[in-house]
């Protein structure tokens, strides 16, 4: 109460608006009927809804250092390239069960990831980017030379370890598909709830103006590991799955720039980067063009790089970036407005 | 006398190592533009110059006299019809940019001439040595490490004692204030790239003969023009080449000790020096 | 020779000035002066073609300039010594003055000249441009801008930061500028030494003409009252 007597202003910050309600609540349904799928799908579309929920998962991560802390890694098949030879690994070697062994992996390659930060952390900008693509092929030509892994050539999972995920096709194919929607679920999660956090909040200041953050008080250095050791864990879990399904590694196909990093980059950019619907709508474009162009062969890598470089020009906030400017959506919570209610 | 022989062999290398990072350093000193599709574009010179070889019947050498000028024109387009409208604070445009046109580059390479090996000839000088004293020394490897450094030695020159030059260095100093001189920016970055367009060419043509090549290969090229530079320390012209002979030698010797560990071992050399001396070897006090 | 009508710029979302309406004629020397973020520095710029504005909103010498880029502006010109100096690092000093030279306009101005109206300079050609004192530095910028054979020169308070007796020895080369006919704008801060070279002054109060006239017709008074504002 002020000494005019009128009741205070009571300031809140609101987060949802009525389309974050109804986008959050059309997505809770389509998870549901994701959850159902086994019951009613074919196997090649369950095979198609496991492909999508990686290349989400890699999507939101990717997003999560370029667009929101400003880090640009064109190196990031180099987590889930370990992610999925640790997994082998902990699988065949350590006789770690299977599913439990893609989480391990991720934590693995979150603790890898802190040493290899140290090292590329020293460059800025296009290096910096450049020196994650060195680092990924570092492991790759690493991991070529070691013949315990299978060297050049790559080695196959197991009959015993593929046993231990499932009796028989079904059942393998049914718990890699509810792992990898639970993993897709959990990385937008994980981003979503970071970003409404203190850290997501540091993380914008420091996207916005390094320099700026700092002075406040920000520590962008640990802040920008945090994030970079968490996105690299993630991927791993990512690159874990995916090589679990595909039952065989060899270091082209673990640390492949074109499948793991091209694609994710172009998802993102057309999507919309510094968003988190963005790598949604990203990844359902992705999934149609190649569904449209896959007769054409390596036409539509060029089909989808030119797309790609368009947007960066002409709409570089992506088709989520054009669709909220122009109608003011949001799906995810994200904002934060500042209302003031007044009693009377 | 055998690791004499590969460390020359190496610091020959280099001249080449240096040739891809001239360009890098080129374009990153005067319009602060990484381009992730450098290496491919090395590439491309080389496909140039098979099919002048093929079509003309020149021998490779004699190709550089159509590729080079070519690649020029190609390098001052691109500029200023595509990588001036990305210039500006924000670096994601021109790193995802260029990402993408390596990426377009590559695959139309691949549909255009396949993803078989190529190679070009130039016949006996290829294996023609010259004996300097007990040392055999290739007489490619000597023409292209002469190349090299008459390439940076041309650009000190036109970048110290031509008013080209000068422009060039005040637009990387300043580019706002260099337009009040009356320097128009976009035709500077385009004689910018199409320069950096032309050494490509000239490495391009060069690595097509001492080695087979395909549409993949652009992105190693990249990573060791990057590791050059980087090695070297930025703003350095003959800081560049020493950073390309000091990959090449680490390539090299790590070839001799085991041939898998080639290009390993360079990488391995460039996150060392990476480590010990972020500002590389010879970097300029002037940022 | 140059005239502006209603003159409006700023900075994104900010309006620094707000319709400007001058006129200068050839030979001229004219004064603008004003406080803080009265909008000076916007109206060089402007001039300058570092800020875009509405073609008509500049004529000079007839022509509609105002959204022309500096470059452009340049060749047609006009010349500006840059607020905080502004030499090229890279380049030194005798470069600096060279690259003045860039747009190879034709004109009285030589490396030889700019030596005589400034002879420490010569001592000093050979040193990076950024490696001398404040004062050496502003005459540098001068040279530089003079090297383009500016019709019309503007200088953006080549007084800032100096000691008084050097800003008396950079105004002392003022008369060689005027003597071949060279145009000049002079923004400063510091109102007397404007003032005493200067055939007409305009002042700006937050990003509005508030006076204008002759040094010698307005009085102390009235000068500080358009200056503040009050």
């Amino acid at each position: 109460m002020n000494a005019l007597n009128n009741p205070a202003p009571v300031y809140r910050v609101q987060r949802t608006t009525t389309s974050s309600t109804l986008g959050l609540a059309l997505l809770g349904l389509c998870v549901l009927v994701l959850i159902s799928a086994p019951l009613w799908a074919d196997r090649a579309s369950l095979r198609l809804v496991v492909e999508f929920a990686y290349y989400l998962a890699l999507a939101q991560m990717w997003n999560l250092l370029a667009g929101y802390a400003g880090m640009v890694s064109v190196g990031q098949q180099a987590f889930v390239g370990l992610g999925g030879y640790l997994l082998f690994l902990l699988a065949s070697r350590f006789g770690v069960p299977p599913l439990f062994a893609v989480l391990l992996s991720g934590v693995l390659v979150a603790v890898l990831a802190i040493p290899t930060a140290l090292i590329v952390f020293r460059l800025r900008g296009a290096y910096f980017a450049i020196g994650t693509w060195v680092v990924a092929e570092v492991f790759r030509l690493g991991l070529a030379q070691m013949s315990s892994l299978g060297g050049g050539s790559g080695q196959s999972l197991p009959a015993a370890i593929v046993r231990q995920i499932g009796n028989d096709r079904d059942g393998r194919e049914t718990l890699i598909y509810f792992t990898a929607l639970a993993i897709a679920i959990a990385a937008v999660a994980v981003v979503f709830f970071l970003l409404r956090s203190r850290q997501g909040l540091a993380l914008a200041s420091i996207r916005d103006s390094e320099p700026a953050s700092g002075s406040l008080g920000v520590d962008t250095f640990r802040t920008k590991l945090m994030v970079y050791v968490l996105a690299a864990g993630c991927t791993g879990v990512v690159g874990a799955l995916i090589f679990l399904q595909k039952l065989r590694i060899s270091p082209d196909a673990a640390f492949n720039l074109q499948d793991w990093t091209a694609v994710v980059i172009f998802i993102v950019i057309i999507g919309g980067i510094g968003t988190l619907e963005g790598p949604l709508i990203g990844t359902l474009i992705y999934f149609a063009l190649r569904g449209c162009l896959a007769q054409y062969g390596a036409v539509y890598m060029i089909i989808l790089g030119l797309v790609a470089v368009v947007m960066m020009l002409k709409a570089p906030q992506g088709v989520w970036g054009l669709i909220s400017e122009r109608l003011g959506w949001q799906v995810f919570p994200m904002q934060r407005r500042l209302t003031v209610q007044i009693d009377k | 006398m055998e690791w004499l022989n590969t460390l020359l062999q190496g610091v020959l290398l280099g001249g080449l190592y240096a040739m891809f990072a001239v360009g890098l350093s080129l374009m990153f000193g005067i319009m602060r533009l990484v381009n992730i599709a450098h290496g491919d574009f090395i590439v491309l010179a080389s496909y140039l110059a098979l099919v002048v070889v093929n079509h003309l019947g020149f021998s490779p050498l004699a190709s550089l006299l159509i590729v080079v000028p070519l690649m020029f024109c190609v390098g001052y387009l691109l500029q200023r019809g595509l990588l001036n409208r990305t210039l500006g604070t924000d670096i994601l445009p021109p790193l995802l940019v260029t990402f993408g046109l390596s990426i377009i580059v590559q695959n139309l390479l691949l549909e255009f001439f396949s993803a078989d090996s190529q190679k070009l000839s130039q016949g006996e000088l290829e294996v023609a040595s010259v004996s300097v004293g007990t040392l055999s020394v290739g007489v490619m490897p000597l023409i292209v490490f002469a190349s090299a450094l008459l390439i940076i030695g041309g650009l000190q020159l036109l970048f110290y004692k031509t008013s080209l030059g000068r422009a060039f260095r005040a637009t990387s100093d300043d580019q706002h204030t260099a337009r009040l001189m009356g320097v128009n920016n976009a035709h500077i970055f385009g004689l910018a790239m199409a320069l950096a367009m032309a050494v490509v060419s000239i490495a391009g043509v060069f690595l097509a003969i001492r080695t087979s090549f395909d549409p993949t290969v652009g992105p190693a090229r990249l990573l060791y023009g990057f590791e050059a530079v980087i090695i070297g320390g930025l703003g350095s012209l003959w800081g560049t080449l020493a950073g390309g002979v000091i990959l090449g030698v680490a390539q090299t010797l790590g070839a001799k000790i085991d041939p898998g560990w080639q290009i390993l071992a360079g990488h391995l050399v460039f996150l060392l020096i990476l480590v010990l001396r972020p500002r590389g070897l010879f970097p300029r006090s002037v940022d | 020779m140059l005239t502006l009508e209603k003159l409006c710029a700023g900075y994104g979302d900010f309006q620094a000035l707000f319709d400007i309406s001058l006129t200068l004629e050839a030979g001229e020397t004219v004064a603008i002066i004003g406080s803080n973020g009265a909008g000076k520095s916007t109206f060089l710029r402007s001039l300058a073609g570092l800020i875009s504005n509405q073609p008509e909103a500049i004529r000079f010498n007839g022509q509609a300039i105002g959204d022309m880029a500096a470059n452009q502006v340049l060749e047609r010109g006009i010349a500006l010594v840059p607020e905080g100096r502004k030499l090229f690092p890279s380049l030194s000093v005798e470069e600096n003055l060279l690259i003045g030279a860039y747009s190879k306009r034709p004109g009285p101005w030589s490396l030889k000249r700019i030596y005589q109206l400034f002879p420490v300079l010569e001592k000093l050609r050979k040193r990076p441009g950024t490696a001398l004192s404040g004062g050496q530095q502003q005459m540098v910028a001068i040279g530089r801008g003079l090297m383009a054979n500016p019709q019309l020169l503007l200088c953006d308070e080549i007084s800032l930061g100096l000691a008084p007796t050097t800003i008396k020895d950079i105004y002392a080369a003022l008369p060689s500028i005027k003597a071949d006919g060279t145009t000049v704008i002079l923004v400063e801060q510091d109102i007397n030494q404007a003032l005493s070279v200067s055939d007409r002054f305009y002042c700006f109060q937050e990003g509005r003409v508030s006076l204008t006239g002759r040094p010698g017709d307005a009085d102390k008074a009235q000068i500080k009252a358009a200056y503040f504002g009050i």
